[in-house]
This record gives C-alpha cells, sequence and structure tokens, in this order.
C-alpha cells in the first residue's frame, strides 16, 4: 500500500533532500570539526596560513590547558630531566610544569552546580508540577504564565537585584547560590514541561490506588512517578543543559570559587596572547558531553524541544 | 512492614473518615508540595523584579556605600531622550531581524527537505542540532578564532571561493562586516531549532488532506502553498517568537565574539545594560533601562502572541 500513496515521496525527491540535508550537515559541522583539530596543533600549526588541515598532532594544548608553566634557566633544566610524558612536552619551550591550572576547578564547578541545580529543579518542579496538575490551586495557570513571562527579562537585568541580594546574604561566588540561582530561572520551565507529562497520566491509575488504600503520597511516588519517568528524564536533561550553557549570570556573580567553565575558557592566557590550542581543548572537554548526549538521547531530546516549545 | 499496617487502617477506617482525612491531606500535600516552589520563584524572579522597579527612582550606585537618593521619572527620562540608546535599539532590530530572517528561510527549507523521509534522516537531523546545544559564550569564542583575518578558517573559506585576499577583511573588526558576523553565527547555532518547530509542524500535518488534494487533482506546487505553508504557520509563527524573545535577550554569544565593537556597531542592549550596571555601575538608571526592555519585549510579545491566536483559530 505505501508504495501506491501518494503523499510518499518519490525515490528521486528522496535523494535529491538527502543529498542536501547531508551537504548542509557536513558543512555546519565544520567549524566543530576545526576547534577539535585545534586542540590537537602545536601554537604555531594553529595560527599558520594557509590553514592547515594535515598536521603533526601534539597533546600541548590539553598540556597547557591542564597545568601552569614558568621558563626556567638551563642549569635548572638540565638538572632536572623530565619525568613524565607531559613534563617533555614543555620542555620544548624550556619551561617546567609548576602546578595544575584553575582549569579542572572550574570543569568541576559546572559539573557540581550544573548536576545540583538540575536536581534540586526536578525534585521541586516534579513535586509542583504534580500539584498543579492534580489539585485546584486558584489562579495557576495565570501565576505560571506570569512566572514563564519573567524569563523574557535580559539575564542582565535579572543579575542587578540578584547581585545585590546575594552580596547581601553572602551568596555572591558560591556554589549555593549558583544553585539557587539556576534552579530559580529553570523552575517555572520545568514545573510546565512536567505538568504536560503528569497531565497525560490518566487519572484512573491513581483512583485505583487510592481505592486500593494507598495515601495521596504513596500514590504519587509509587504510581505516579514511574509514569513520568520519561518526561522527568528529558526535563532533566534540559535543565542540566541549560545550567552547562549559562554564562551572563555566571560571569556576573562568581569570579573564583564558584566560577564554572563558559566564562573561564576564554581567558585562558598563554604566551603572547590567547594560546588558541588550549582554548580549543578547553571547548572541546567542556562540549564534547554535551554531543555525546545529545545524539545518545537524541529521541527525548528532540521530542521535548517541540514538545516544550509548542505547548507554550 | 508500616505499608501493610497502613493498608490494614485504611480499609478498617470508615469511608467517610477516610474521605475526611483524604480531603485534608490532599490540600496539605498540595501546598507542601507547591511551597517549596513558589518560595524559589519569589526569591529569585519576582522579588528582583520588584526591587528592580524601586530602584529604576533612584541614583543607586552599587559601588558606593551611600543613600539612594529618588529621582523620579528622571532615570526613564534620560534614557528615552538618549540617542545612543535608540543605536543600540538599531544594532538590536538588524541583529534580530536578519537572524529570524535566515534561520526561517533555511530552517524551513531542512525541515521540508527531512520531511521527505530520506533513509538515515533521524541521524542527520540530530548532527544538525548539535550547535543549539552548546555554550553560546564558547562558541562565540572559538568563531572568534575562525573569524581571525589572516589565519581564520572562515576569511580562508571566504578567500578562497571569491578570490580576495583572506587579510583584505575583517569580519569583527570592521563596521560594515561586524554585524553580520554576528548574524552568521547566530545563525548557524539556531536555524536548527527553527528547523525543529517546522517539523513538528509539518509532521502535524495528515495525509488524508493530501489524499483528498491528490483527489481533486491539484498541482504539487498548489498543495504547498494552499496545504503545507498555513498548516506549517502556527508553528513557523512560534518558533520567531522564541528567537524573537532569546535574540532581544542576547548576551553572552555577541559578548564574546565582538564585545559590542568595533566602536559600539554591535553593541546590541543587553551589551549597553551590561556596560551601565556592572561597569558604570548607574545601578538606578540600568534598573530603569531593565524596566524598559522588558516592557518592550512583554508588550511586542503580547501582541504577536494575539496575532499567533488569530492564525491558529482560522
Amino acid at each position: 500500500m505505501s508504495s501506491f500513496s501518494v503523499t510518499e515521496p518519490s525515490a528521486r525527491s528522496k535523494w535529491f533532500a538527502g543529498t542536501l540535508v547531508i551537504l548542509y550537515a557536513l558543512i555546519t559541522m565544520v567549524p566543530l570539526a576545526w576547534i577539535m583539530l585545534t586542540g590537537f596543533k602545536s601554537p604555531s600549526d594553529a595560527i599558520s596560513y594557509p590553514p592547515k588541515i594535515v598536521f603533526e598532532p601534539t597533546l600541548e594544548g590539553y598540556v597547557n590547558l591542564f597545568t601552569t608553566r614558568t621558563r626556567q634557566t638551563p642549569e635548572f633544566l638540565a638538572a632536572n630531566p623530565p619525568e613524565k610524558w607531559y613534563e617533555e612536552i614543555v620542555r620544548e619551550y624550556d619551561m617546567v610544569i609548576a602546578g595544575p591550572s584553575k582549569f579542572g576547578e572550574r570543569f568541576l564547578n559546572s559539573v557540581i552546580i550544573g548536576f545540583g541545580s538540575t536536581f534540586l529543579s526536578i525534585f521541586l518542579g516534579t513535586l509542583a508540577a504534580y500539584a498543579f496538575s492534580r489539585f485546584k490551586i486558584p489562579l495557576a495557570d495565570d501565576l505560571l504564565f506570569f512566572i514563564l513571562s519573567t524569563r523574557m527579562m535580559p539575564p542582565i537585568a535579572v543579575a542587578i537585584p540578584i547581585f545585590l541580594m546575594y552580596r547581601q546574604l553572602g551568596l555572591s561566588d558560591t556554589h549555593l547560590g549558583m544553585i539557587l540561582l539556576y534552579t530559580g530561572v529553570n523552575i517555572s520551565l520545568a514545573v510546565w514541561l512536567l505538568k504536560g507529562f503528569i497531565d497525560e497520566i490518566p487519572l484512573e491509575y491513581e483512583e485505583a490506588a487510592l481505592i486500593d488504600g494507598y495515601t495521596r503520597f504513596q500514590a504519587f511516588y509509587k504510581v505516579v512517578l514511574p509514569q513520568a519517568a520519561t518526561g522527568i528524564a528529558s526535563t532533566a536533561i534540559f535543565c542540566l543543559i541549560f545550567a552547562w550553557n549559562e554564562y551572563a549570570f555566571a560571569v556576573l556573580l562568581t569570579s573564583g570559587t564558584a566560577q564554572t567553565a563558559p566564562p573561564f575558557i576564554p581567558t585562558i592566557i598563554g604566551v603572547g596572547g590567547l594560546d588558541w590550542p588550549a582554548v580549543a581543548a578547553g571547548a572541546t572537554i567542556f562540549l564534547l558531553p554535551v554531543m555525546i548526549f545529545t545524539i545518545l538521547l537524541r529521541k527525548h531530546l528532540l521530542r521535548g524541544i517541540t514538545f516544550g516549545a509548542v505547548r507554550k | 512492614m508500616t505499608d501493610s499496617l497502613d493498608t490494614r487502617a485504611a480499609a478498617a477506617t470508615p469511608v467517610r473518615v477516610a474521605r475526611e482525612i483524604r480531603g485534608l491531606s490532599d490540600r496539605a500535600i498540595a501546598w507542601i508540595f507547591v511551597a517549596p516552589t513558589i518560595f524559589l520563584l519569589l526569591a529569585i524572579n519576582i522579588f528582583p523584579l520588584i526591587w528592580t522597579i524601586r530602584l529604576s527612582f533612584t541614583n543607586f550606585k552599587a559601588n558606593r556605600n551611600r543613600d539612594l537618593e529618588w529621582v523620579g521619572l528622571r532615570n526613564y527620562e534620560r534614557i528615552l531622550g538618549d540617542s545612543d540608546i535608540w543605536l543600540n535599539m538599531q544594532a538590536t532590530a538588524h541583529f534580530l531581524f536578519w537572524t529570524i530572517f535566515f534561520q526561517v528561510l533555511i530552517g524551513f527549507t531542512l525541515a521540508y527537505l527531512i520531511n521527505k523521509k530520506f533513509k538515515g534522516n533521524d541521524l542527520w537531523t540530530t548532527i544538525i542540532v548539535l550547535p543549539m546545544m552548546l555554550s553560546p559564550a564558547v562558541v562565540g569564542n572559538f568563531w572568534k578564532f575562525l573569524y581571525q583575518p589572516q589565519i581564520g578558517l572562515f576569511n580562508y573559506v571566504i578567500a578562497f571561493f571569491t578570490g580576495k585576499e583572506p587579510s583584505s577583511f575583517e569580519m569583527l573588526g570592521s563596521v560594515n562586516l561586524a554585524p553580520w558576523s554576528i548574524v552568521i553565527v547566530d545563525t548557524w547555532m539556531w536555524t536548527p531549532f527553527v528547523m525543529l518547530i517546522c517539523l513538528a509542524g509539518l509532521r502535524s500535518i495528515p495525509d488524508y488532506i493530501y489524499e483528498a488534494a491528490e483527489v481533486d487533482r491539484a498541482s504539487k506546487l498548489r498543495q504547498f502553498f494552499t496545504i503545507t505553508i498555513p498548516m506549517v504557520l502556527p508553528f513557523l509563527m512560534l518558533a520567531v517568537l522564541f528567537r524573537g524573545i532569546e535574540n532581544f535577550k542576547m548576551f553572552d554569544l555577541v559578548v564574546q565574539l565582538t564585545g559590542g565593537g568595533p566602536g559600539s556597531i554591535t553593541e546590541l542592549t543587553s551589551i549597553n545594560l551590561k556596560r551601565e550596571a556592572f561597569e558604570k555601575w548607574r545601578t538606578g538608571y540600568a534598573s530603569a533601562y531593565a524596566i524598559i526592555l522588558f516592557v518592550t519585549v512583554f508588550g511586542l510579545a503580547s501582541i504577536y502572541v494575539k496575532a499567533l491566536n488569530k492564525v491558529k483559530e482560522r
């Protein structure tokens, strides 16, 4: 039947469409591929003209990303032969490794704040979404819409009072402060999305459980939660990606202890200006998890984007 | 153990009493479940908004420890009368218009092609979607590298195809090209979003409509303009709304790419706002600015949503 269907595109138009889409996909990947390649170049290869596609790969960028280095006298260098492979790499520039750089810390901050705020958004968001979905709460819809509309404010505008408030409360540049902030920003969308998923679960399941003698709370976590698992997972991905990528609040409200990777990566400075291979290495390490995540979880993720957008 | 005890207790309770307890606990649970979220929203969303409104009537400076003075509407008057701010608005409008134009054009075309359901289309869709998942600040930072005059890949590719010298033009340094350089990166990054929404729209059109059109011998072109376009339009308009709001707020990507330069040619309103609030520390003035921006987006978005609902009703 399907081969006779009038809505099935012809083989030729499929081939044509496929070629164009693949072409676009390949072109759109060039900048990303280029950054990943640059991470394995030496600083001189990275800024050579014409741009080099074939080059001798080196881990210099990665070593520079994770370490701080100092220049040493020839006598010192002769007296202390390099022990590890990464020490050998910096020897070419008459340098020794002085210690770890801040990148590891910043990356860890991104992980802590990202997962912390995601967990909190999902935990509070699921409870609230369930209540909004199942109980009559006065003005629920208006309230939700108003809260969602505060997201129309530029982050810088929100950052002004948050900056003052955090300064008073001693929350500036702390993990807790950033986790609460990202949760506050994410939770309106999280509740909105989760309410959609919970609305889809038939009321009958819970009613049956209640009749069987479950309490409301038991019905919630034994019946509703497992049913909403997929929705919760895809909402969690969105919260995580937002917190992971966020820059405006991070650059204004953190400077040291709780600084995440996005404000840090552009400030990696090498000898004589930006150390592009190290910046590229940092970008690669930072972006790769999201890319792998996207490819692995594409079904939920793509559905979530359209679902979230269309519902609003 | 407690489980079975609960169960037994529940079974033993007379129905009327049970309903009463449950009715009570329902309300209690509703509030327990909602309260932390409401509290957080008040603290992070509503309270700052009110504080911003309050500050916008003062001459407060966050880096000085002096008492604030009420200045009434003076901040608002100064902002609306400032010609530099209108230049920032123009830069934002240019950025908004062209990013949306290209994203709708390319995004819809891609969605239309992907909807031809060629083999492997979902894998390629995922690859196309990758840029929009990335951190805008990091993306802006590495595009800066691609845009470098002599050594950048972008300049090299353009030079290769046009025969110009790759060092003869500076995407980020030239007054004429910088506004386009940010449009290009934003389009690269966010076209997939428009594409996904359009794809959802295209997939929502039931086959039988096309089948009926085919029976009526409507040409493919006619089907495209009388079925496909009108049915996708509400989705497309929604995508435009989201991109519009997001790009009105645009900060991270552009600040990393151009920092607002050269001069202030790509200084979008958000970047300007950051300068006022966190570099010049004119907190009161910046608060009034923030409120004006919020009212502008909110107003434009409300008008737009009304139009969108009309299209949906048709």
